[in-house]
């Protein structure tokens, strides 16, 4: 066991847990930050997609350790009331089905935002090819990307 | 129109301490009373089920019963109650209601039928309260009720005079509910057949903890459970020393045939599971998929089959056949495969259990657990989390039913959670199956006999034997096989049809060729004949099937020639809906490539837009994944795909354009959440055919040569 001070969503988290365990297990089990959703555990569906230093991880593969000096953003710090350009846009283009999949599609997606203001159709695919939606929401995904690039624009 | 309250629609009213209208009603009350005049005695006996509260501050909640699955009921009931109700949609609350088998008769998501069952009820409900609202304001003003009027959370007189829903809630609790309701014209419709965002919305993309495996107590331990690594092995023995000793592990325990492991996260429980030492012992045949193979093949021949359907003389039309065609057709099993995994919450207290998790049959799962444990049901309470994803798999309880062993064993509150590869290879999966066809048609190119023989692995009846064509065809026979397979089968998303429609419809384009008829063509013919001269039982309305055929053509342009462009076509009734479908593909250095996926859809009346075309895309991806990849194999009892690094699902560069048209017939409304899935597999087979010349008769697609994206 050993003890991190994590900085998530610009808080300082204590955990006290050993260095192996994945950030998403952390999340979800020591932080009660559970929107953070785990869906396959090696890094092949993105459900756990964090940021972390600003780049979309997959936290189910993440030792804690390897993070333990980074600044960490999870779906809850997006922003809290969902007032973020991108969780608007998922809302206003009614994204989720299960709903299960979508917090790791914004996290990607907000990613790819961030560095590239606007992007094509095919960096938008490439960035969001590794998050699985059994649902099937694809189509609105794509749309709700290019809403919020362009809500970021304003 | 103006219906009459018969005694399950009853209503009942109070208000509460706070003020304000608490209407319930019999929203899926069985009918255990005989007709007649209802008593008072019998009035106080009946549960109010349903409840529709307003309260002084103008805030509507509505208490929503069906487990939500992302199909979107949690957003659609409401949409239907507020309708009649002319509510200010802005001011309605949804609440999901916990499992209450008193009170809720249909508590369960599966077969499409939440909105059909509920439709006429829940709009009687609106209906009732806003004429409640409507005689408490006519008698503020002292004015008749026939010059009143309700618009948008409002009761408004002729004269100008207006008062909210909210001011006039406490007052309407005392006015008795009418007997009969004057229900909307459905051409009035201002919010049903609009676009709503989906109630949840905001808790979802705010992370919030709605799922079931977000669930948490005080106290709750983390558990997961070794189940036999193959359908056939039971427990010999284990030894868990090592595990036992390891970091945050309480306890070790085994019953049935599995090994859980429990401790205070996750993570450590996934650590020490690896650490127990398992040995299985051979209980049953351990089956292989190449035994599966042969199997097929001897209940096919097999002179033994159970026959569904019968019509005319078989025998003699092949005999008499101008042609006989003839083609086998095959898909593997299926996991669900949900985003979210299996997971359930247990807590038992000695005479009394409590329960969480995602179920879409509670119900079942509140018996089980009830006899388990020698209980009464109501001992049994069950609170409703938010699916994530089910697609039939979570209308099994074994997850439920396991979790409450485990926490009567270790007498604590614990949660446990499947791993994706537990989910993945202790599924109850989409059975495998096999379907022999053979047609006979005259030198015109009609069909004069057609048989189908299906034969599953644990499917019980692999066909359906109404469909169509049946019923447009003078001689016919529909008969099955079956082998007890100790791997476990139950429903997947559109259940038997998801495959037999793709293997039905492919069939029918065969046929059709060998005629010289157009695909189209043959099925108008068929359909008119089942409509003007129906053979036996007919099940489906011939017109309602042509008229998603006629708007499927028109959107697509069927049959115009469009440069490189090569389609397929299918058409399937299910679930009382009707959907065609066209696949358009492209021959790129000849291989097919789908670009595009036209879809009319007879739904009846599309109560929330927005979901709607979402249900029908993903529903369209869903056949579309499965039938290009789905696939889990099995080597001695063991399934040989366990996460998605082998287990292949539909990803984003993958799915084509979809355009969805719904035909407005102002039909009562019938399923939504699966009929769009089982003609996807047969109009991309059928394009294949086209783009290529070759015909697919086994899924997946892309093991023989198809891609996508
Ligand atoms: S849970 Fe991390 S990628 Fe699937
Ligand atoms: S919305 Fe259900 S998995 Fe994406």
């Amino acid at each position: 066991m050993a003890l991190f001070n994590l900085k998530i969503n610009g808080k300082t988290y204590k955990a006290d847990v050993d260095a192996n365990t994945p950030l998403l297990w952390v999340l979800r089990d020591h932080l009660d930050l559970v929107g953070t959703k785990y869906g396959c555990g090696m890094a092949m569906c993105g459900a756990c997609t964090v940021h972390v230093n600003g780049e979309a991880t997959r936290s189910c593969v993440v030792p804690v350790s390897n993070v333990s000096n980074a600044t960490i953003t999870t779906v809850e710090g997006l922003s809290e009331t969902g007032t973020h350009p991108v969780q608007e846009a998922w809302d206003e283009v009614d994204v989720p089905q299960c709903g299960y999949c979508q917090a790791g599609q914004m996290m990607t997606a907000s990613a790819l935002l961030a560095k590239n203001a606007n992007p094509s159709d095919k960096e938008i695919e490439e960035a969001m090819v590794g998050n699985i939606c059994r649902c099937g929401t694809y189509h609105r995904i794509h749309d709700a990307v290019k809403l919020a690039a362009a809500k970021m624009k304003k | 129109m103006s219906t009459n309250q018969s005694r399950r629609d009853f209503f009942k009213t109070s208000a509460t301490a706070a003020g304000g209208l608490v209407l319930g009603f019999g929203w899926f009350s069985s009918e255990a009373f005989e007709p007649g005049v209802l008593t008072k005695a019998a009035a106080d006996t009946i549960d109010f089920n349903a409840y529709l509260a307003i309260a002084p501050s103008g805030i509507i909640t509505i208490y929503s019963p069906n487990p939500e699955i992302g199909q979107g009921i949690k957003t659609a009931f409401p949409i239907i109650v507020a309708e009649e109700l002319d509510a200010d949609w802005s001011k309605v609350k949804v609440e999901q209601s916990p499992l209450d088998t008193k009170k809720f008769e249909r508590q369960l998501t599966g077969g499409s039928g939440a909105i059909r069952h509920s439709w006429e009820r829940l709009r009687k409900a609106g209906a009732t309260a806003r004429v409640m609202l409507m005689e408490a304001a006519a008698k503020k003003w002292s004015v008749p009720l026939s010059e009143c009027s309700t618009s948008k959370g409002f009761v408004m007189h002729s004269s100008g005079k207006k008062l909210s829903y909210g001011e006039l809630a406490t007052d309407a609790a005392q006015i008795t509910p009418p007997t009969t309701v004057k229900l909307k014209d459905k051409s009035n419709f201002t919010l049903i057949g609009t676009s709503v965002k989906g109630v949840d919305s905001k808790a979802i993309l705010t992370g919030k903890n709605l799922f079931g495996i977000d669930y948490k107590r005080e106290g709750m331990l983390n558990a997961m459970i070794q189940r036999p690594p193959a359908f056939g092995l039971k427990l010999k023995s284990f030894d868990a020393t090592e595990a036992k000793k390891m970091p945050g592990i309480t306890d070790v325990v085994s019953f049935g045939n599995k090994v859980a492991i429990v401790g205070k996260t996750t993570w450590e429980v996934m650590q020490a599971r690896k650490a127990v030492k398992i040995e299985w012992e051979k209980e049953k045949d351990l089956e292989s998929s190449a035994d599966h193979d042969r199997i097929f093949k001897e209940m096919l021949n097999s002179t033994t089959a159970t026959v569904h359907r019968k019509d005319g003389d078989i025998e003699a039309a092949f005999k008499n056949a101008y042609k006989v065609i003839e083609a086998e057709y095959q898909c593997p099993f299926l996991p669900h495969s949900p985003m979210e995994p299996m997971n359930f919450f247990a807590h038992f207290k000695g005479d009394s259990i409590e329960m969480a998790g995602p179920s879409q049959t509670p119900q079942n799962a509140q018996n089980q657990i009830a006899k388990m444990f020698n209980i009464a049901p109501e001992k049994v309470t069950i609170e409703l989390t938010r699916m994530g994803g089910g697609f039939g798999r979570r209308l099994n309880t074994d997850y439920a039913v396991e979790a409450a062993e485990l926490s009567s064993i270790i007498k604590a509150p614990v949660k446990v959670t499947w791993s994706r590869e537990d989910d993945t290879a202790g599924g109850i999966y989409r059975p495998a199956v096999r379907y022999r066809f053979k047609a006979s048609i005259d030198k015109a190119g009609n069909i004069t006999g057609y048989m189908l023989h299906g034969a599953g692995m644990n499917a019980g009846n692999a066909t359906r034997p109404d469909n169509f064509p049946v019923g447009a065809i003078e001689n016919t026979l529909i008969q099955s096989n079956d082998h007890k397979s100790p791997i476990t089968t139950g429903p997947w998303r559109a259940p038997i049809t998801n495959f037999l429609a793709y293997a039905e419809q492919a069939f029918l384009d065969e046929v059709a060729m060998a005629g010289g008829k157009d695909p189209i063509q043959l099925r108008m013919e068929l359909l008119e004949k089942a409509q003007k001269s129906p053979v036996g039982k007919l099940t489906y309305e011939p017109e309602r099937f042509r008229e998603v055929i006629k708007l499927a053509a028109d959107k697509a342009g069927w049959g115009k020639k469009k440069k490189g462009v090569y389609q397929g076509f299918s058409v399937y009734f299910s679930h009382a809906s009707y959907v065609a479908q066209i696949a358009e593909m492209a021959n790129v250095k000849g291989k097919p490539v789908l670009k595009k996926v036209y879809a009319a859809v007879d739904c009846g009346i599309v109560i929330n837009e927005s979901s709607a075309q979402n249900q029908v895309y993903g529903a369209i991806v869903d056949g579309l994944g499965h039938a290009m990849y789905g696939n889990l194999t099995f080597k001695d009892g063991a399934p040989q795909q366990d996460n998605f690094n082998k287990y292949r699902l539909i990803r984003y560069n993958e799915v084509p354009d979809i355009e969805v048209h719904f035909v407005k017939n102002g039909i009562d409304p019938t399923g939504l959440g699966e009929p769009a899935l089982p003609p996807t597999g047969g109009a991309i087979a059928n394009a294949i055919f086209k783009t290529t010349g070759k015909r697919l008769y086994n899924q997946p697609f892309s093991e023989q040569g198809a891609t996508l994206g």
